[in-house]
């Protein structure tokens, strides 16, 4: 099959699909590579460059749409390149398919299968065609470069004969791929760096990246990334009130703030606000890498730099990975590559567009005729969700069964005890005089008053429980007292000596007590 | 008039006592129920003086003085971690009190009865209160009372020698291993088939010396049946010595004919018999079989423990600290032994400090008392809303970063769950080896109390910080940012 590159058209774009490095891949796969004149230019690869590889450069992108089978491109194709497609073609660029429905339609009309890499599945085996990752990746860094660019001091702390600098504060807000690499370059430039997320399980990973995880203390449920495929979703008005604050306290002690909170399929949340850009330092930059999507920043222009009034420069330049052409491109076109050797499972240079294939089929966006947009949920599960195990819910009948079984056992149980124990006093009722059995009534009772009060005592409060009970016990000292007046004089030493010894116990047993319970403490 | 006053007063006192035993359910109502019971003891002791029977005031005000001055600086001056000990030895008190004030009904029923048998009306007559109410018994009483009193001075002599040995072996005076005397088991049961021989023998007015020999065998059996109990059982054992000296009361409350003394006794004795059940039940054991003497022998071979222990440094310890999120802290005996609360609770406070989950993972019978641990933290200020029993906090040692094994063995060991061979199969522990990452301080490669290696110190996650609790959780404070 033939592979073409058009020329992008989108301006200011500098990437293009295919390097001859990704061609002479392709050419292994079977497949020969055509590519329009200057395409590669803006990304730093010649024409010759391409022509040694064993390219066909081909002089228009109509000549390029009527000759190959299959075209790459970056940007999602305009109307006049959907225009030269014809039946059974296949694009494979970025889409966007959720927003550019009319492209789509066009698409389907000319009976063209596109292919968006905006669209490949996270699944582990996908990651190697995963273009939106790759990007990220590469605006992540630039964004950091662009603030240093901006920023009129030094990212690392210094101490110089000529004065001391101090380091540069930098806040990541988002710690997707792009926050991350954000994290990892303002790390390594020497910047003293702070990370924030909504899903507590990336401080982690932020963590890794050498920043300071800014801590929420929050009471919400917190959200699990799992469930949403490693995206963040939005929180509640609270959760973003606590956030926002959060965020004030932190504005006038920061340098640079680096913002790429995106959530998936919605404009990008404000959370950089007008006022806190207000707090901020003169020089300070903020780096807005949601501004195509409206930016998390009030202020935020897409697609320019602006200075507030305060001296605070925002960026809001919406093609970061396109900046760094040749860099962009090498990555873009590998993955670009990495899609058609899916494509082209038996490496024979035909393609074999396999819709049962959970890669192929997220990312496939029309095919024959029709449009396949949105897809199923792939089979894989992005992340492993966590496991919670729900309690059985038993049906109304099963527990009252249940409760209907267990009231019973209780009875069984009670009654035997009680038919034993009644017995058993009886008995000792019959033989015993009934003094005895006066006190031996007061006795049973407490036994049992013993019983029920016990079980209530929390576990952590069994220490002093056996002390207070021990000092109790010391109530013997009351036999004691009633024999002491006694006129045998051994009797009066013995009972003397018990009193002693009692009277340790009922002081040290009360005091060791109180000593303990004073100590507990709610925080 | 007088006995009137008396009576309301026990009964007002044993309401306080109840009040008392049962206000220790929660941490804050604790603190009430201390009074409650300093209350009703002050109120029996006075309605006694007061009341009919009493006599000798001078002497026993002097005897109650004297030894509450001993008890009071006894108790201010002991170490929390002592309080097993200091409990311990307590209950010996009690036990011999009973033993002592058994004799004395026994002396003054022979006093009587000699002047019963001599006819001496004038001597009778004379007769103050507990002898005098001795002769006013008929004979079927006379026979109910030397069984209470030969009972009250069995268990009071058996609480006696009992708490000396768990004194012993909790201070570290005797050997802690289970030792028993050649004929084990038989040689209790023989004691105490000659008591009861020697019970029907004092029935049928056997004389004085059936009484001490009965005594002597109950002092042995005290001795033998806790020498033959284990350290890891040393807890229930204290509860159960705890219940002993309340049946004594009981008992010797049955003698005199006091009511209080038998109620209280009870409430004593049962709560006690509770605590041990309850024990038992969280360490999965038969209540019967530890009370007779620790550990049954192992079913068949024990698994063997493959691996070896891998130890690590403090900086090792300290840069996982740091990265972690949440930890769990699980304090053992061994905290108590090195005096590391202090410390603990210092590294729980930078942790927190520093924004990270630290909770505590207390077992049911971490320590040498029921709720050993609890007392330690909060001696040490760790707040006791993240300290967690081991059914509250078992799940969430999956999710936990890292979990600190301080000094306990035992209760976290997994051949309770793996082996069921093992000594201590079906006892709960605590899951900690499902954490990301484990790290025992521990002072060297031995066994825990009860003897038995534990897997956990082999497995892939674990890192061995041996040396001293303290002075290791000390290293580790300057390293934790």
């Amino acid at each position: 099959m033939k592979i073409g590159a058009p020329k992008e058209i989108f301006p200011g774009e500098n990437r293009v699909a295919m390097t001859p490095e990704s061609a002479q891949a392709l050419q292994k796969l079977g497949h020969t590579c055509l590519i329009e004149t200057g395409a590669g230019a803006a990304a730093g690869f010649e024409d010759a460059a391409y022509t040694a590889a064993g390219v066909e450069v081909v002089a228009s992108a109509q000549a390029l749409f009527d000759a190959a089978d299959v075209v790459v491109k970056v940007r999602e194709p305009v109307a006049e390149e959907i225009a030269l497609l014809k039946e059974g073609q296949t694009v494979i660029s970025f889409f966007w398919p959720g927003q550019n429905t009319e492209l789509l339609e066009q698409a389907k009309d000319r009976g063209a299968t596109v292919v968006a890499m905006d669209m490949v599945p996270r699944i582990s085996r996908a990651q190697k065609m995963d273009a939106l990752s790759s990007m990220a990746n590469i605006a992540g860094y630039r964004a950091v470069i662009e603030a240093g660019n901006n920023f009129g001091r030094f990212f690392t702390g210094q101490v110089t004969a000529a004065g001391k600098v101090p380091p540069a504060k930098v806040l990541v807000v988002g710690a997707g791929v792009a926050g991350l690499a954000a994290i990892g370059t303002a790390t390594s430039l020497g910047a003293i760096t702070m990370a924030f997320d909504v899903r507590p399980e990336v401080a982690e990973q932020i963590e890794s990246m050498g920043a300071e995880f800014v801590f929420l203390e929050f009471d919400e449920p917190a959200q699990d990334g799992a469930a949403t495929g490693g995206y963040a979703a939005p929180s509640s008005p609270e959760f973003r009130e606590k956030q926002l604050e959060k965020f004030r306290e932190l504005a006038p002690d920061v340098d640079i703030v680096i913002t790429t909170a995106l959530i998936p399929g919605r404009p990008a949340p404000k959370l950089w606000t007008e006022d806190m850009v207000k707090m901020m330092k003169r020089g300070s930059v903020v780096v807005d890498l949601a501004a195509e999507r409206g930016g998390n920043c009030d202020l935020t222009v897409p697609d320019e730099k602006i200075t507030t009034e305060n001296g605070v420069t925002i960026v809001g330049y919406t093609d970061f990975p396109s900046r760094m052409g040749t860099q962009s491109s090498t990555l873009y076109s590998n993955n670009i590559r990495h899609m058609l050797a899916d494509l082209t499972p038996a490496k024979d240079g035909v393609i074999n567009h396999n819709m049962e294939d959970d890669v192929i089929r997220g990312a496939t966006a029309t095919h024959a005729g029709e449009i396949t947009f949105p897809p199923p949920p792939p089979k894989v599960q992005a992340i492993a969700a966590v496991k919670r195990e729900k309690p059985k819910e038993l049906t109304a009948e099963e527990k009252r069964a249940a409760e209907t079984a267990a009231f019973k056992a209780q009875t069984r149980q009670q009654v035997t005890l009680l038919g034993v124990g009644g017995v058993l006093l009886l008995l000792a009722g019959i033989f015993a005089p009934a003094s005895f059995m006066a006190h031996f009534i007061v006795f049973v009772l407490a036994c049992y008053v013993g019983f029920q009060v016990i079980w209530g005592v929390s576990h952590s409060l069994h220490t002093p429980l056996m002390a207070i009970t021990n000092a109790i016990s010391s109530i013997i000292i009351l036999g004691a007292l009633l024999q002491i007046g006694s006129g045998s004089w051994l009797v009066m030493i013995l009972a003397a000596l018990s009193v002693f010894m009692a009277g340790i116990n009922i002081f040290g047993g009360f005091m060791v007590t109180r000593r303990m319970l004073a100590m507990f403490q709610k925080s | 008039m007088e006995y009137g006053f008396t009576t309301a007063a026990y009964v007002v006192a044993a309401v306080l006592f109840i009040q008392s035993l049962g206000g220790l359910s929660g941490q804050e109502s604790a603190k009430r129920a201390v009074w409650y019971g300093i209350v009703g003891m002050a109120l029996a002791v006075l309605a006694t003086l007061y009341g009919p029977g009493a006599g000798n005031w001078a002497l026993s005000i002097v005897m109650i003085a004297a030894g509450g001055g001993i008890g009071w600086v006894v108790a201010q001056r002991v170490q929390m971690t002592e309080m097993p000990q200091l409990v311990a030895a307590m209950h010996s008190l009690v036990g011999l009190a009973a033993v002592f004030i058994g004799f004395n009904a026994h002396i003054e029923m022979a006093r009587v009865a000699t002047m019963q048998a001599a006819n001496d009306t004038a001597a009778l007559a004379d007769l103050a209160q507990f002898a005098a109410s001795v002769a006013h018994k008929t004979a079927a009483e006379i026979s109910v009372l030397k069984i209470e009193v030969f009972l009250g001075v069995f268990i009071g002599a058996i609480t006696f020698t009992g708490s000396i040995v768990a004194y012993g072996k909790l201070a570290g005076k005797m050997n802690t291993a289970a030792t028993k005397l050649p004929g084990g088991h038989m040689l209790n049961a023989g004691a105490a088939l000659l008591s009861a021989i020697l019970l029907i023998l004092y029935f049928q007015g056997a004389g004085s010396w059936t009484l001490m020999l009965m005594t002597l065998l109950a002092f042995f059996i005290g001795y033998h049946l806790i020498m033959g109990i284990g350290g890891a059982d040393m807890p229930v054992v204290v509860s159960m010595l705890n219940s002993y000296s309340g049946w004594a009361a009981a008992a010797i409350g049955f003698s005199l004919s006091n009511d209080l003394l038998i109620v209280v006794g009870a409430l004593v004795g049962s709560s006690g018999a509770i605590l041990s059940y309850i024990m038992c039940k969280a360490m999965n054991r038969s209540f019967i079989s530890v009370i007779l003497g620790g550990f049954g022998g192992p079913a068949g071979e024990q698994m063997a423990v493959e691996g070896e222990q891998i130890a690590i440094d403090a900086d090792g310890v300290a840069s996982a600290l740091n990265e972690a999120d949440s930890v769990i802290i699980i304090p053992g005996y061994g905290m108590a032994v090195a005096q590391a609360q202090q410390s603990v609770s210092e590294l729980t406070r930078k942790l927190r400090a520093a924004g990270k989950e630290v909770r505590f993972a207390i077992h049911p019978v971490a320590g040498r008392l029921p709720g050993h641990m609890n007392v330690l933290l909060a001696e040490a200020r760790v707040p006791y809303d993240i300290v967690m029993e081991m059914d509250e906090i078992n799940d969430d040692f999956p999710s936990t970063d890292v979990a600190i094994v301080i000094g306990s063995n035992d209760i976290v060991n997994p051949a309770a769950q793996e082996d069921p061979n093992s000594p201590i199969a079906g006892m709960p522990v605590l899951e900690c080896w499902k954490a990301k990452q484990v790290f025992v301080s521990k002072r060297g490669q031995g066994t825990g109390y009860s003897g038995i290696e534990n897997p956990l110190f082999y497995k892939e996650n674990t890192r061995m910080f041996y040396g001293d609790a303290k002075a290791s959780i000390d290293a580790l404070l300057p390293m934790i940012d």
